[in-house]
């Protein structure tokens, strides 16, 4: 994958699209193969350059912290950033019960996007939002992608999200048996 | 109306921890007078001026179980928090250290688990010599198994939540992400279970206590103050036994009603 390009990633349920994710991210080990970026392997310390959000925004926040402070773990993303995603000032005080999933897909999005991540991997983020919000939210994030020279993984059901959005396509089912792609380098 | 609501669910819990400190301090601050021999007021029933009647020595039992109770009372906590402790400690261990640490430390577990508290506390009591000591290692060490097991499955779960890799790839380092994601998780089950830890360990002292192997006589606790008004219930001094029986209920009955109530008020919490 290079700098600002934005790949597609289809493929069935079940079929591991999530788990790669979760390698390609560092978050779990490879048994076999190794995730480089800038042909070294990914650091294991500080900031990840490669930032995952999950299908599961509920999931994805602490129950017991407020907003504020989950908004605020990695860096302190401006107001400019949550005006676009529609963030709203008083959401900032609640606990993530206190919110809908959509809302907290939005707070994870910007937890993401801090200044020194180069790519995101977006596992099905968009599937609980309503049709304009996923339009107004795919808007920003090529925007943030091609400003940035951020690299973006999309992976979806949704074959025309991914076309719409999407500089390749890659389907998981081509992935499996050839070596060289499904490692696929950084 | 929030306030007063507040205040009424509050009032329970409060008088029930208030009567457990009075009982708790008693002991260090009481009243001794009422504890010196006097044998022109020996056996007497209960009336007014002894509410828990008098003792073969003429010594008033509410003081006597007062005390007692605060002797007791000490002893419970003690062991309870130190087992709260090995509890904790165990229960981590188990959790971050692996395959074959946790293997070990639930083998421990299933061992201790699998044979009567009463036995092993006996046990552990006599063979140190009984005392403060015995009873309070016997039952710290007996006690820990099944809080270590809710704490390593706490863990565990806390372990691989989203949040918490999220976390991670924010770049927070194990000890922020243990003590600001994990710990708040753990913290009520924690209390909870210590909490419930107290009415066991005052049984269980006063058990070995009355048969002979845990405090000895110039230590009296409920299981003594018990042990020696067997000695007088055939010469009809019934007092002796039952209110010393009936205050002991009451504490442990108490630190249960504690116990369940955070409980309840945690669930509560995390369900909302």
């Amino acid at each position: 994958m290079e700098e600002g390009e934005r790949v597609g990633l289809i493929g069935p349920s079940g079929c591991g699209k999530s788990t790669l994710a979760k390698v390609l991210s560092g978050m779990l080990c490879p048994q076999a193969g190794e995730v480089r970026l800038d042909e070294k392997p990914l650091p294991k310390k500080g900031y990840r350059p490669v930032q995952l959000i999950f299908q599961h925004p509920e999931q994805a926040v602490d129950p017991k912290w407020r907003m504020e402070q989950i908004l605020n773990e990695g860096y302190f993303p401006d107001r400019d950033l949550l005006n676009a995603l529609g963030i709203e000032k008083e959401w900032l005080i609640r606990y993530p019960r206190e919110l809908s999933g959509g809302e907290l897909q939005r707070f994870c999005i910007a937890r993401a996007l801090g200044p020194k991540t180069r790519f995101l991997l977006c596992d099905e983020i968009s599937t609980m939002l309503d049709p304009i919000t996923q339009a107004q939210l795919w808007e920003l994030l090529l925007h943030c992608s091609e400003k940035r020279g951020m690299g973006l993984l999309v992976i979806t059901h949704n074959r025309a999200l991914a076309e719409r959005v999407c500089t390749r396509i890659v389907k998981f089912e081509d992935l499996n048996g050839k070596g060289e792609e499904t490692h696929a380098k950084k | 109306m929030k306030r007063v609501s507040s205040i009424k669910t509050l009032a329970g819990p409060a008088a029930a921890s208030l009567c457990l400190l009075i009982l708790l301090f008693y002991g260090v601050f009481g009243d001794q007078a009422q504890l010196t021999t006097d044998f022109s007021q020996s056996g007497l029933a209960p009336s007014f001026a002894h509410p828990f009647g008098t003792d073969w020595m003429g010594r008033d039992m509410l003081t006597r179980t007062l005390f007692g109770m605060s002797r007791s009372l000490g002893v419970g906590l003690l062991a309870a928090l130190i087992s709260a402790a090995v509890a904790l400690a165990l229960g981590t261990i188990a959790a971050v250290g692996g395959k074959q640490a946790d293997r070990a430390v639930s083998w421990v577990i299933d061992l201790f688990l699998g044979i009567p508290h009463i036995l092993l506390v006996l046990l552990i009591s006599f063979a140190l010599g009984g005392g403060m000591k015995g009873v309070v290692v016997g039952v710290a060490v007996t006690h820990w198994p099944s809080l270590a097991r809710v704490v390593r499955a706490e863990l565990l779960g806390l372990r691989s939540a989203p949040y918490l890799l999220a976390s991670r790839q924010l770049g927070k380092g194990p000890l922020l992400l243990a003590a600001r994601h994990m710990l708040p998780h753990l913290l009520p089950q924690l209390v909870v279970g210590t909490v419930l830890l107290f009415p066991h360990a005052i049984l269980h002292e006063s058990a070995i206590t009355f048969l002979g192997f845990g405090l000895s006589p110039h230590e009296p606790a409920m299981g003594i103050l018990l042990a020696e008004s067997m000695d007088y219930l055939t010469s009809g001094m019934w007092w002796l036994a039952v209110f010393p029986g009936l205050t002991l209920l009451a504490g442990v009955l108490l630190f249960e009603y504690l116990g369940s109530w955070l409980q309840k008020r945690f669930t509560k919490e995390a369900s909302i």
